[in-house]
């Protein structure tokens, strides 16, 4: 079973922190990445820019229309993800609960819509 | 009330959860679980008054919805195919069932091979990925039985409302791969806590409307209590499920006198105490001291313990306060919680004086939805009426009626700011 864990944060939190702040962010995911690798659950993952650089697309009546922005306007934006593979929802959540950010933010679990 | 007619409604109440439970092991499919075993109680109604009640009348229902499982999964398309593996995996265990039999060649009582599965249904039903409404609703149908009408009505919630809660509910546990078991020791603390929650509100539901004529909201209450005696039974090591029982039991014993032949509240140090159940009352105190002496404290314990000291005291004046005072600041330490902190001020005002009382309310950090609670501004009046502060009692009386929500407790209110 894949799931997608969505890393939720205040962006600007995040973008404003210090280098030392940075630093030891950059070790807890090191440690997270090390752990997750050994136990071979992770599948993708990505750091996303931040929703200035986004654009929203949504198709009404066939045509395209294009905003510029994140799709939800609320305090708390997508700023990254994990795919895993684990055996269901309990483990998806213990992982979940390991990424660094879910302390500061929180992290969204997504069921992979397996096609 | 014919034989078969009353054997079935006794196995209806005692195997329907188990059946339902074990089926939903043996494939996986909830939907079809439940359409089983209720073929299964139609089936039992034909032919139970044909060839008689069989001896073992769960093991018989259990073997005919399973055989209808199989049935329903044979004929199935390719898309069930990996069910149906599933199921055949597990099957193949077992020995075919013969329905011919006496009453059922499979043996698939608590002890058998197939062992007990409520547990892990009750466990997954209240799975805290799910949304406390849908929990309530889910074990209402698939462990009790309640039909999505019943459920409805008790809710006060449109059928078809009830009905897409409990498709979303089980949509949600097959997309997202809620595991259907009982979780390891290292989530149990804290998944018993997602089961207890569930169970409390089904008993809160069915204990604040028990002056309403509607049979299906009282009997809530009495599910409730069923469910926290499965639960003791089913985690005998687990103090909490004790204590929880003990809790529900010892509120429901105080039911007869809680609400006078107008059907309108009485308080509880005016309570006519011959009322209370004496039986339901030793036998919960029994519970809750063979909890307690596993010397491993909770939330629920420490509120049967409260319950408990207002049980014991045959008039109100008896009531042991300070106990309580005391009893209530541990509770705030599992439940750190502005309501926990009021109720710990009654019983300071109860101990100590209403002063004292009023002192607690007034250090509380309150936040807006608490300055809102109607409770809160309720004490508030009595505190003042029993200082001889007329004005403040009344203005605090009004200011409860006006938030309170609930007929009954409105008109309490009234008929104390009014004496």
């Amino acid at each position: 079973m894949r799931y997608m864990l969505m890393i939720c944060n205040e962006e600007q939190a995040v973008l404003n922190q210090s280098e030392a702040e940075s630093t030891a962010m950059m070790a807890d995911y090191g440690k997270f990445f090390e752990e997750m690798s050994t136990r071979g659950v992770l599948r993708d993952n990505a750091r996303l820019r931040p929703t200035s650089d986004a654009t929203t697309v949504r198709v009404h009546n066939g045509e395209v229309l294009t905003a510029d922005g994140p799709f939800a306007e609320t305090k708390e934006q997508i700023g990254g993800y994990f795919v895993v593979d684990c055996a269901d929802l309990d483990e998806a959540i213990a992982i979940a609960a390991k990424i660094p950010h879910a302390s500061s933010g929180g992290i969204e679990v997504r069921p992979i819509w397996e096609m | 009330m014919s034989a078969v007619r009353s054997a079935l409604d006794s196995a209806y109440r005692a195997e329907w959860g188990r059946i339902v439970a074990t089926i939903i092991g043996l494939t996986g499919d909830w939907d079809l679980a439940e359409e089983c075993v209720a073929d299964a109680f139609a089936q039992a109604l034909e032919r139970w008054q044909r060839d008689g009640i069989p001896d073992r009348p769960g093991a018989w229902l259990t073997t005919t919805a399973r055989n209808r499982a199989i049935d329903r999964l044979r004929r199935a398309n390719v898309e069930q195919t990996k069910l149906r593996e599933r199921l055949m995996n597990k099957t193949a265990e077992l020995p075919h069932a013969d329905l011919d039999g006496a009453d059922g060649a499979l043996d698939l009582d608590s002890d058998s091979d197939l062992g007990d599965d409520r547990l892990r249904l009750i466990f997954t039903c209240c799975h805290p990925a799910l949304a406390l409404d849908a929990r309530v609703a889910l074990t209402l149908r698939t462990l009790v039985g309640l039909t999505t009408a019943e459920i409805a009505r008790a809710f006060l919630v449109p059928e078809a409302t009830m009905a897409k809660r409990l498709v979303r509910a089980k949509a949600k546990i097959r997309h997202a791969a809620i595991p259907y078991r009982v979780p390891p020791a290292h989530l149990l603390p804290e998944r018993f806590h997602s089961v207890a929650a569930v169970v409390y509100l089904l008993f809160n539901e069915g204990y604040d409307r028990t002056h309403g004529s509607d049979l299906i909201r009282t009997s809530l209450c009495d599910e409730a209590i069923r469910l926290g005696e499965l639960l003791v039974m089913l985690m005998p090591d687990e103090p909490e499920a004790g204590g929880l029982l003990a809790l529900l039991m010892l509120q429901h014993a105080r039911i007869a006198a809680r609400v006078d032949e107008d059907g309108e509240l009485v308080a509880l140090d005016q309570q006519d105490r011959s009322l209370w159940n004496g039986a339901l009352i030793r036998r919960a105190i029994g519970i809750l001291e063979r909890s307690l002496r596993r010397r491993e404290p909770g939330p629920y314990q420490v509120q049967a313990a409260i319950a408990a000291c207002h049980a014991r005291s045959t008039r109100a004046s008896e009531t042991d306060w300070s106990q309580i005072v005391s009893l209530y600041g541990t509770l705030h330490e599992y439940w750190p919680t502005p309501i926990v902190e009021l109720n710990q001020a009654v019983a300071i005002a109860m101990a100590d004086g209403p002063q004292a009382g009023l002192a607690h309310i007034g250090a509380l950090d309150l936040d807006t939805a608490l300055r809102d609670f109607h409770l809160l501004h309720a004490t508030n009046a009595d505190l003042y009426r029993r200082l001889g502060r007329a004005h403040d009692a009344r203005l605090a009386y009004d200011r409860a009626i006006q938030l309170s929500t609930n007929d009954t407790e409105r008109r309490y209110l009234t008929r104390r700011r009014d004496e």
